[in-house]
């Protein structure tokens, strides 16, 4: 039942079309035409045939091309969404991602927000889209390489009459000296490398049956590449991190579990220069204004020796010093640290001098580091101020009361108190960018700002990527596969002697065009015709 | 021949369904930076309060700790830090301890903060963030609760009721 036998005596998978062996037409539907349906050899592809299992249903979604090809069209729609608008992970960190799409993009940007699409690339139904093509490549490929490699494997030399007959080139002919005419054809068909089997004084000749894997190599090399994308997902294998570090600071490199510690000495950026650098500069300098020449972090790296508990201070060992430049990383571990971004100037220390209000007099100067502020600061002869209140990110909160937004000096605020000999208790002065308020009434004495000092911040990208030999594996495979499948054809010859007649039949499964000119050139001057062409016959009637 | 075919594929589907899941699965894991889980031990970790004492974790084992993250400009933190005063008054003979873990702001900051809410547990300030990566910590309030065995038992992210405080400290009394 689940079989089917050939009367030439070979057994059939269920739901064969044309026999393995001599490709005898199995199927009567088939019959009618006047040409075969040669994919896959008119092999039973399995997904055709059962359809009793859940298992099977399953099996069989996925197996259909149809279904891939959706999938596909439906992943490109969805990745080209995603570059609508900038993803998540690219939006400047000015506000939370949910104010930012919005207030940038209007109803656009909220619609685009509230359907996931600006972190979309992550996303579960994006990464479901991306597994079921890779699920369909297996099943769709195992699906029809086996049925395919079965049929080319069994095929007899003698093929059916049916099975030539419905060839696209096919011919019939009357020889006087058959053997002669054949020994002549085989021996140019060796000239041009086919392979000659023969039986019963029939024969089949055929080349380049191999690049009829050239799809399925070519799907191996892309589950290979997807398997890449997953290993990213096991952790150790892919960081990728950015470490913002201000000049002065050292600070853990993420992504190394604490081993790696990095200082930023100092930020350079640089920029072409008319007067110092080569004239060929001169005219980009022109059009554009100002064109950058460089930007250098100058790194020192750091090892963290023994254990430590979190809070407590590592004991660091310098491992070396760095300029880091773009494309020219630190690396160390199999990690890299890329120049990537910068904030210039960010505010480090304010100045302020106490000054009498009247007589414009100073009293002395103090320094204030906005990352962490003294709080007293004796300026002598009774002169004293101190920090009252520090807001490193001043705002009013809804009360009025001043208050914080984050702990970076964007915009820094203080409450002082003055103490002076005319004033023991002190006067209270809050003091925010160009804003002085004197909560109790009017003061002698002023806080005068009296300048800042600012630092650079330097963006490094913190990289590691085991994964990327695969992928070039996956690639490489992928590659050989479409080389395969495109440079080389699969051309078969059939000769059959029947009933002193000699018919002919030739097939390829691409550049049929190729295929006629090397026959004809094969049975030129043998007496035999070659094959006709079918299907320009028909055209020409 | 139908019973090894349907094996054949029920493998096959196994094995790319496993694969599928393990993605999605590590995917939707990698965003969940909370790095401490529940049952196992607490993260010790060793910081100087505004007292000047060393405040280490691992110390109050025998005693039931709960440990707040929080910053000055945080509102839930400040609306909830009278609750915790008043209660860390209430349990601080029964064996529970409060400690509160600053994110890195300026000591005037956190000094002043402290004089305003008359706080009297132990604040320590987490300067260069090595507790916070600890702990994965990442908005703001969030409280774990530290059992006498020095296992977490329970995090909260979000403010917190002077209820949920009270019910939270008979949890990890000893």
């Amino acid at each position: 039942m689940n079989e089917v036998k050939c009367e030439c005596g070979h057994v059939n998978p269920h739901g064969t079309i044309l026999c393995e062996s001599c490709g005898r037409i199995l199927d009567d539907k088939e019959k009618d035409k006047q040409l075969l349906d040669m994919r896959y050899e008119g092999s039973a592809r399995r997904s055709q045939t059962y359809n009793k299992t859940i298992i099977d249903k399953i099996w069989n979604f996925f197996s259909s091309v149809k279904v891939g090809v959706w999938l596909i069209v439906l992943t490109l729609g969805a990745s080209a969404l995603g570059t609508i608008l900038p993803q998540e992970m690219y939006i400047p960190p000015v506000m939370p991602a949910s104010e930012y799409y919005e207030d940038q993009y209007g109803w656009v940007g909220k619609l685009y927000y509230e359907l996931g699409l600006h972190n979309m690339y992550g996303s579960w139904w994006y990464l479901i889209l991306i597994a079921s093509i890779g699920v369909s490549l297996v099943i769709c490929s195992l699906d029809r390489v086996v049925p395919l490699y079965r049929a080319l494997k069994t095929q007899r030399v003698s093929r059916h009459e049916g099975y030539l007959k419905r060839q696209r080139l096919f011919g019939i002919s009357d020889t006087a000296d058959a053997d002669m005419d054949l020994e002549k054809i085989k021996q140019k068909l060796k000239a041009k490398r086919y392979n000659i089997r023969e039986e019963n004084g029939n024969l089949l000749a055929e080349k380049g049956r191999f690049s009829r894997w050239g799809p399925y190599v070519n799907h191996v090399g892309l589950i290979i590449f997807l398997v890449g994308g997953m290993l990213r997902f096991v952790p150790g294998m892919y960081v990728d991190q950015i470490l913002w570090v201000r000049e002065g600071e050292t600070k853990v490199i993420p992504g190394t579990d604490g081993q790696y510690y990095l200082t930023n000495n100092d930020f350079i950026l640089e920029i072409y220069d008319k007067e110092t650098d080569d004239e060929v500069f001169d005219a980009a300098i022109d059009r554009v204004g100002t064109v950058v020449k460089n930007y250098q972090t100058n790194a020192t790296l750091y090892q963290k020796k023994g254990n430590t508990i979190p809070g407590e201070k590592p004991e660091l060992e310098k491992i070396k010093d760095k300029e880091i430049r773009v494309n020219e990383p630190l690396k160390i571990d199999g990690f890299a640290l890329y120049q990537v971004d910068y904030k210039r100037d960010e505010l480090n220390k304010m100045l302020f001098r106490l000054e009498n209000k009247q007589t414009k007099e100073s009293y002395g100067n103090i320094t204030i580091d906005l990352f962490d502020p003294q709080t007293e600061f004796d300026l002598g002869n009774g002169y004293y101020v101190e920090v009252m209140s520090y807001f490193p990110d001043f705002e009013f909160d809804g009360e009025g009361d001043p208050t914080t937004k984050s702990r970076i000096p964007n915009n820094p605020a203080f409450v002082f108190n003055m103490v002076t000999p005319e004033n023991p208790d002190g006067e209270v002065s809050f003091v925010a960018i160009q804003q002085t308020i004197e909560p109790l009434g009017d003061n002698e004495y002023k806080m005068a700002f009296n300048g800042v000092e600012t630092k650079d911040v330097s963006a490094l990208t913190v990289r590691k990527d085991l994964t990327l030999w695969i992928i070039s594996l996956g690639g490489a495979i992928f590659m050989i596969g479409v080389i395969q499948g495109a440079y080389w054809n699969h051309r078969r010859l059939w000769i059959r002697k029947m009933d002193g007649q000699i018919w002919t039949a030739g097939h390829t499964n691409k550049n049929w065009h190729g295929l006629k000119r090397e026959l004809e050139s094969v049975f030129d001057e043998t007496g035999l015709p070659a094959p006709k062409d079918q299907l320009s016959e028909d055209k020409k009637e | 021949m139908k019973k090894r075919r349907t094996v054949i594929r029920t493998v096959i589907l196994l094995v790319l369904g496993g694969a599928v899941a393990y993605t999605l699965y590590a995917n939707l894991t990698k965003d969940n930076i909370q790095k401490v889980e529940i049952g196992k031990m607490a993260p010790d970790f060793v910081l100087v309060d505004r007292e000047g004492e060393q405040q280490r974790l691992s110390d109050y084992r025998g005693e039931g700790v709960f440990l707040n993250f929080w910053a000055t400009w945080c509102k839930p933190c400040e609306r909830e830090f009278p609750y915790m005063e008043t209660q860390y008054q209430r349990y601080k003979d029964q064996g529970v301890h409060v400690l509160a873990v600053n994110v890195s702001e300026s000591d005037v900051a956190v000094d002043k903060f402290i004089e305003r809410h008359n706080l009297t547990f132990p604040v320590v300030i987490d300067k260069d963030g090595q507790v916070q990566t600890a702990y994965g910590i990442n908005p703001l309030p969030i409280t774990f609760l530290v059992n006498p065995d020095g296992e977490v038992i329970k995090s909260h992210t979000g403010e917190l009721t002077e209820d949920k405080i009270q019910e939270y400290m008979e949890l990890i009394k000893p």
